[in-house]
């Protein structure tokens, strides 16, 4: 087991007592709470008469049912299942004293985008939330976990989850970024070495120099796309970058105060003799940019890479899986991605919808037009990335562009909303899923990408590499 | 209900296999069908695209031949993705009682264990022979002994893997932990009050 590491810390500093089934009793120090999987937790409760243990704790938003386009925002909602589904979280925060950015707030936005953004995530935490993505606070230092209803209905009631202590993986991230090349492409890269079920029973450590190279934007993506890799957890430990970006944001104390936290937070951080389960390299020198080609997100090439041909892979179910992805992508084995032609390009998400996602997609867009057969979204992951966005002129970019520029919600990550893709619509997407039906229709595709290379697909009308396009 | 009646200590009855690795929770509960505030007819949605043909009519999905099926059998890295527990509650409403399968994400395996429902793993050579048992004997059914951690069918008995303290909350029916948890509020706020951070 691993030893001295800041998830050992953090996991000690939570832990409330053994429980009889051998599971440790963690309590949960951030709870993030949206409108799609908390409603039947709070139906429980009422059930059982329980109320909530701590409200000071719980911060909710609204974001993936929300329209983004900014007069579908009026209420009702069009769709009445959405409209039923917001009201329903707005009675339940109401009821229950929890704090709630709804639609009418200019802080509201994606979950994992908002409390970063609000400081609500920081170093030493432990933050759970109805939603796989929840690893993204691990960016901080945080241990970020996804839970399911029944343990959203344990936090609310109790303030804790029953779990169990987990391997720790150092993935060691070596070398210098390449221009062009981005946080997404190396968090692309780890789940294509390590598969989308190599981190399952690990929290993944990241680190090396060019994880610590990287602003909190982009150590946020990395984080953020750690269950795609199969790991439930992932974090970098916090660093000057870590408390520079925290200082003076909404929740988080100033002056002496903030020191003090720095101290403490300088204290988690693993040792340097710190015990690992085990430690993987990848190299960032000479990255390409990475795109999917297939039906998960393990299923990753280089941009100029030949897409894998089935026949080659001998493990039979894995070839089987290939032949699957292959078939739902239309895809020629042996062929680059790059020349793939796309019919929609998808910006924003948890994982890709931050201020600096927009800048260099933006500085893509200058001057340039989106190929007349492409349709363009930019959705901010924010009202406060919004705002930003607005302020710097970057809308205006994407506008001239031929991008729609959007309100902030999830939308075509999931498609619960409106943004949906049409069947045999190939999407080129900064999002963390190409799962079958995705993005919308079953028949619907996705090529998952870094914002640059969205932007490049969008102005070229097909899969491109972004340093043949950069001006 | 009381512990003895939340207990599981073996599931019996007929097999279903859904083959293939990587089965995402988007496959086994769509995104749209969680628009639901309940989850009351999840059961009606389970692998709802997977069960339609390009023009939405019924195809031969196992889930649509083998209605009746209490037991799925699954490959590797089932659940994986969303960590939607529609996407348990739906298989657990359609008629599910425990899963067989190569691996599992955590996330999955978690609800699972969360709703009372065993999700146990075998070697991948297991795991296609009960598949191929269930296809080729669908009515023969099987029987999984979650306290010996034994899955028994006419053909074999073979020996499966659970996770030590989900089979304890199953076997001993204490897997809703929100009342032991509870019990311990006062040594939850003391972790709480410890800590050098506090909500809003």
């Amino acid at each position: 087991m691993s030893e001295r590491t800041l998830y050992d810390k953090v996991w000690a500093r939570h832990k409330v007592a053994d429980l009889p089934t051998g599971e440790d009793q963690l309590f949960i120090g951030l709870h993030l709470m949206h409108e799609v999987t908390s409603p039947q937790a709070f139906a429980m409760l009422r059930e059982r008469g329980l109320e909530v243990a701590f409200p000071d704790r719980t911060f909710a938003t609204t974001d993936h049912i929300v329209p983004t386009e900014p007069k579908a925002r009026e209420r009702p909602l069009a769709d009445p299942q959405a409209e039923t589904m917001l009201q329903a979280l707005e009675e339940n925060v109401a009821a229950n004293d929890i704090t709630f950015y709804g639609l009418d707030s200019e802080y509201q936005g994606i979950t994992h985008v908002i409390a970063p953004e609000l400081g609500l995530s920081q170093p030493g935490m432990t933050v759970a939330c109805g939603d796989s993505h929840t690893a993204t606070h691990g960016a901080f230092g945080a241990i970020g976990i996804g839970i399911g209803t029944s343990q959203i209905r344990d936090v609310l009631a109790t303030g804790c989850v029953a779990t169990e202590k987990q391997q720790v993986r150092r993935v060691e991230v070596t070398g210098e970024l390449p221009a062009g090349v981005y946080a997404k492409d190396i968090i692309l890269q780890i789940i294509r070495t390590l598969g989308v079920d190599g981190g399952v029973g690990h929290v993944y450590e990241y680190g090396g120099p060019a994880i610590e190279a990287l602003d909190m934007e982009g150590r946020l993506a990395v984080c953020n796309m750690s269950i795609e890799g199969g790991a439930r957890a992932g974090y970098i430990n916090p660093d000057a970058t870590t408390y520079e970006y925290l200082a003076g944001r909404p929740y988080v104390p100033d002056g002496e105060e903030f020191d003090a936290l720095v101290d403490d937070w300088e204290s988690l951080r693993s040792d340097t003799d710190a015990v690992y389960d085990d430690t993987v390299t990848v190299d960032a020198d000479g990255l390409a940019p990475q795109v999917t080609w297939g039906i998960n997100p393990g299923q990753v090439v280089g941009v100029d890479e030949p897409v894998p041909a089935p026949a080659d892979i001998t493990d039979p179910t894995a070839r089987t899986a290939a032949e699957k992805a292959i078939e739902h992508m239309g895809l020629t084995p042996g062929d680059p991605m790059a020349g793939y032609p796309v019919d929609v390009a998808f910006l924003g998400t948890c994982t890709n919808g931050r201020l600096s996602d927009f800048r260099e997609a933006a500085a893509i867009l200058e001057g340039m037009s989106v190929d007349p057969d492409v349709w363009a979204v930019a959705v901010p992951g924010s009202e406060q990335v919004r705002a930003a966005c607005e302020s710097e002129g970057i809308d205006e970019v994407f506008l001239d562009a031929g991008f729609e520029w959007r309100r902030a919600g999830c939308s075509m990550c999931i498609a619960m909303n409106q943004d949906a893709l049409g069947p045999g619509e190939v999407c080129a997407s900064s999002s963390n899923r190409n799962f079958i039906g995705r993005q919308g229709d079953k028949a619907g595709r996705t090529v998952l990408m870094s914002p640059a290379m969205v932007a490049a697909a969008a102005v070229s009308g097909e899969v491109v590499d972004v340093r043949e396009v950069a001006t | 209900m009381t512990v003895e009646e939340l207990a599981v200590q073996r599931v019996t009855g007929t097999g279903v296999a859904v083959r293939g690795n990587d089965v995402d929770t988007d496959q086994i509960m769509p995104a749209r069908f969680m628009k639901e505030v309940s989850f009351e007819n999840m059961g009606e949605y389970v692998f709802y695209d997977a069960r339609r043909d390009a023009a939405g009519e019924l195809n031969d999905h196992p889930f649509n031949r083998r209605t009746g099926a209490s037991i799925i059998i699954v490959n590797k890295n089932f659940g994986s993705g969303s960590s939607r527990e529609h996407a348990p509650q739906g298989l657990m409403r359609w008629g599910i009682e425990a899963v067989i399968g190569e691996s599992f994400a955590e996330i999955f395996a978690d609800n699972c264990t969360a709703m009372g429902l065993p999700a146990v793993t075998a070697d991948q050579a297991t795991v296609e022979r009960l598949q191929a048992h269930v296809e080729e004997h669908p009515n023969a059914g099987l029987e999984l002994d979650v306290e010996r951690a034994r899955v028994v069918t006419p053909d074999e008995e073979v020996t499966v893997e659970i996770d030590a303290a989900a089979q304890e909350a199953l076997v001993e029916g204490i897997w809703d932990t929100t009342a032991i948890m509870q019990a311990n509020l006062t040594a939850t706020q003391t972790v709480a009050r410890r800590l050098p951070y506090t909500g809003r």
